[in-house]
């Protein structure tokens, strides 16, 4: 790891005036993916902004219709919250499938969504939820945040402060965990909405990173049962491909996984 | 550089370290506790996993720094030869290790997952889910389950005893 100076927010303000000071600032999170890619030099940022201790950015809270996560709430307090799991169990089911039990209790939501990792779980749940992010400047919606593979709407120095997720009537996330890395090869978060709208959204598996298809949702809105998407296939063109899997195998798994989420989601 | 200060297995440890030091290397090569091991250095295998602030997290992956005011427990801290924790007491008996060179972070989050889930509370399969970051090359793990489930049986015993 190059050398890089560590400074340890207290508030978002501050935060935001360290990132725009900083010659190349990063926002510091969990860690869980940014300091492996500093060790492999991969990144080497002037700077790091640990916002895990502001107090703003931590916690979980209920609003109208809506449940709120603080950015820098890890995803062992998203899966263990009671709050979660009586409002959006899917979510807090997702949240608890992430890389193993020390990667969850570092890492972060507001880490996650920043980095837009294309195999990452949660912007599946952002996209497929129809969440709100908040951040220091704005409010965005997940479809405008979310850019393409590594992408955000994010400037240099705006900072993700929480996420807002309206509740849902039903809805499940599956995924298929790389054996080894653990990573998603597909992950499928279908979601009903209360006004009878479905979202379907796709990680892990797409070239842009998260996706939606609307051929699915479409067919789930008319009839949500797995066979309703059991023949729906999306794009092998556009898949990702590598030597986990080919782009076909991908797109077959979207599919597979969309029908077991149905399924789960009941 | 930056002055890091914390409670390292009860007691309050400070060094100056440059801001880019793992907390892995902070545990062994500043303060001189080789119980943590290196394994990947990539998060994967999990033998250096530590508790901060009592919850379990890999050593590998996190900074010194970061550390700075938590209370920091490794595998010195729970038990010592000559008083061993019951996980640890646990491992022996049940021979969960062959080469060892896993064992601290098998341990260590052994100990977090009786502790998160409650003694008595652990059956195989959450027990093999809840071992998903800590990878063992010798042995199969068939053992380390055992040693884990007897652990957290015997635990629940204790403290029915203590009560």
């Amino acid at each position: 790891m190059y050398e890089t100076t560590y400074h340890r927010a207290g508030s978002v303000a501050e935060a935001s005036d360290l990132m725009s000071k900083a010659d190349d600032g990063k926002v510091l999170g969990g860690g869980q993916t940014l300091l492996p890619t500093m060790k492999q030099r991969l990144a080497a940022p002037s700077d790091l902004v640990d916002v895990t201790k502001v107090a703003e950015m931590n916690g979980i809270s209920e609003g109208d219709g809506s449940v709120s996560i603080g950015a820098a709430t890890t995803h062992a307090e998203v899966a263990s919250s009671d709050l979660v799991k009586a409002k959006l169990a899917s979510l807090a089911g997702l949240a608890g499938g992430i890389g193993d039990p020390a990667v969850r209790h570092m890492g972060t939501i507001g880490g996650s969504v920043a980095n837009n990792d294309p195999a990452a779980d949660y912007p599946a749940a952002l996209v497929a939820l129809g969440a709100t992010v908040v951040t220091s400047k704005r409010s965005l919606s997940a479809g405008d945040f979310f850019t393409g593979m590594f992408d955000t709407a994010l400037d240099e120095d705006e900072i993700v402060v929480s996420v807002s997720f309206p509740l849902i009537e039903k809805g499940a996330y599956a995924k298929y965990p790389n054996p080894a890395s653990r990573y998603a090869m597909a992950g499928v978060y279908v979601a009903k909405h209360l006004d009878g709208s479905v979202r379907v959204a796709v990680t892990g598996a797409g070239q842009d990173g998260v996706f939606r298809v609307e051929g699915m949702e479409a067919a789930l809105a008319a009839n949500w049962s797995p066979d309703a998407v059991a023949n729906i296939t999306v794009d092998a063109n556009s898949m990702l491909h590598d030597i986990h899997g080919s782009a076909a195998y991908r797109a077959n798994l979207v599919t597979v996984m969309a029908k077991r989420a149905v399924k789960a989601a009941g | 550089m930056s002055k890091v200060s914390m409670v390292l297995n009860g007691k309050t440890v400070s060094s100056d370290v440059e801001d880019r030091t793992l907390l892995v290397s902070f545990i062994r090569d500043v303060r001189g506790l080789t119980g943590t091991h290196v394994g990947c250095d990539t998060s994967q295998c999990g033998a250096c996993v530590v508790h901060v602030d009592g919850k379990a997290v890999k050593a590998c992956t996190m900074l010194a720094v970061q550390a700075s005011g938590s209370d920091v427990v490794t595998l010195e801290g729970i038990g010592s030869a000559t008083s061993l924790h019951p996980v640890q007491a646990a491992f022996r008996e049940h021979h969960g290790l062959q080469c060892g060179f896993c064992t601290p972070g098998m341990i260590m989050s052994a100990v977090d997952m009786i502790n998160r889930h409650g003694a008595g509370n652990l059956d195989e399969a959450t027990i093999r889910d809840e071992l998903e970051g800590n990878i063992c090359r010798c042995t199969g793990y068939h053992n380390i389950v055992k040693a884990i489930k007897a652990a957290s049986d015997q635990m629940a015993g204790m403290s029915q005893a203590a009560e």
